[in-house]
């Protein structure tokens, strides 16, 4: 911060994580937080589906069946919650955005993408966000099924922004031509979320939106 | 929007409230009006630099104007909590930005349909902002609290929640005890279940909306029942989950 308070007599109680950079205002943990803002949603396998829409050259829709069919990966990675919590080294497999986005061929005006979930949570990203082995649908965590309230039986999981932009009980992307802000970037969370910029709130985002093109 | 800036708040007043909470109020040099059920977030700086950040659900009622009131759980070895605790004195500041949140809140407009709060342990917090929104707002919206702790002792609120329902029929306090029992107890005594849920919902003339706060099982466990066997509509159902890992 730029002034010099000071908590008198307040010092780091816990050390430094070893061989991993913590974000400014984030503390490792070493459990699993949920946080959700509603019931969770419970959704059986046969029952979910999941599809790229908006501005695609080819609309995309997966069965559960269908979707596991697709060539899947192993991704481990840090997370960082909104919330202050960073979880180091998590262990995923899933389906990269690439080879979904790739089937889906998004059309020149596309630029950013609505998260669509089960239960009506939503959020906002980039497209070049989930680009180039950024992000992954996840379908297992540690080895195991999702678990409901982690989001299963599916979640997007984009680890380089808060995970609030890792949408649980994903049902849909959206490509669109614009930014429109999600659930809760319309409660006055960041459009964008970098962890390691400390974007929580949109007020936070002022510095990016000095720094675009 | 300036309502997010950091401010450096002034410590007013301590207030023990179990053997592990303590409410600390801040006079706010920028003061903003909070909606019952936001939070703040409270961040800490060591003389080296280092930073710690921490939310905490605001307690104090928004007619309370110029302050704010975090109750804040003792958690082991917490860093925050525990300085907050031990470092922190009369007339120290603290600095904090908010208020944030726009999902867990509730206002008492007149317009105000009945009330179904479910606390677990701290997460009584929030909740009792609400109340002392509503009572401040002199509204007489059915309401129920259904509050889960493990023993009499740990009981956040327990006198202003017992004046509160007794001044007032349209407020009922329910209670449920975990581990140790008040003495002469005839109330509930066991972890929140569906027939628990269903008894204080049925206190209420009319579906309610629904603010479900505490730790994560707890949350999952009212948050489903709520929503499944007992038929609130999922979208009248707000949570937040507490624990030494959300807090």
């Amino acid at each position: 911060m730029q002034n010099s308070f000071f908590n008198r007599g307040f010092q780091r109680k816990r050390p430094a994580p070893t061989g991993h950079v913590l974000p400014p205002g984030q503390y490792e943990t070493q459990d699993f937080p949920v946080l959700s803002a509603g019931p969770t949603p419970r959704i059986k396998p046969a029952q979910w589906s999941f599809g790229l829409t908006g501005l695609v050259q080819t609309p995309q829709q997966w069965n559960w069946q269908q979707f596991n069919h697709l060539p899947q990966q192993d991704f481990t990675v840090d997370i960082h919650c909104v919330t202050q919590w960073s979880k180091f080294g998590t262990v995923w497999r899933g389906v990269s955005l690439d080879t979904l986005l790739d089937a889906a061929q998004p059309t020149a005006e596309a630029s950013h993408l609505m998260a669509h979930c089960y239960g009506g949570y939503t959020t906002n990203l980039p497209l070049t966000d989930l680009r180039d082995g950024k992000a992954f649908i996840g379908l297992l965590y540690d080895g195991q099924p999702l678990a409901p309230e982690h989001g299963g039986p599916a979640r997007l999981v984009v680890p380089h922004l808060y995970f609030w932009k890792s949408a649980k009980w994903i049902q849909r992307l959206e490509l669109l031509s614009e930014d429109a802000p999600g659930f809760w970037e319309r409660a006055g969370y960041s459009m964008y979320g970098d962890p390691w910029k400390e974007q929580r709130y949109r007020d936070d985002d002022e510095d990016l939106a000095a720094q675009a093109p | 929007m300036s309502g997010l800036a950091w401010q450096l708040g002034t410590v007013v007043a301590i207030t023990p409230e179990t053997p592990r909470a303590k409410t600390f109020t801040l006079r706010l040099p920028h003061w903003q009006q909070h909606r019952a059920g936001q939070h703040y977030t409270l961040r800490l700086t060591a003389p080296d630099g280092y930073q710690a950040q921490r939310s905490y659900s605001i307690a104090s009622p928004p007619e309370q104007t110029g302050e704010v009131a975090f109750t804040v759980e003792l958690i082991d070895e917490g860093e925050v909590s525990g300085y907050l605790f031990e470092g922190v004195q009369l007339g120290d500041q603290l600095e904090v930005r908010g208020p944030i949140g726009g999902y867990f809140a509730w206002d008492a407009t007149p317009q105000a349909g009945p009330l179904l709060l479910v606390a677990g342990g701290s997460g009584i917090v929030p909740l009792m902002c609400m109340l002392r929104h509503r009572q401040r707002s002199g509204l007489r919206n059915p309401t129920v609290l259904l509050y889960s702790s493990r023993t009499p002792e740990e009981v956040i609120y327990q006198q202003e929640l017992t004046a509160m329902a007794q001044a007032d029929p349209s407020f009922s306090l329910q209670q449920t005890f975990t581990r140790q029992l008040p003495a002469g107890w005839a109330g509930y005594q066991r972890r929140l279940d569906e027939a628990m849920l269903g008894e204080v919902l049925g206190l209420l003339p009319a579906a309610p909306q629904c603010f479900i706060c505490g730790p994560t099982g707890l949350v999952e466990s009212a948050a489903s029942t709520l929503a499944g066997p007992l038929g609130l509509p999922a979208s009248a159902i707000h949570t937040e989950r507490f624990g030494p890992s959300g807090t």
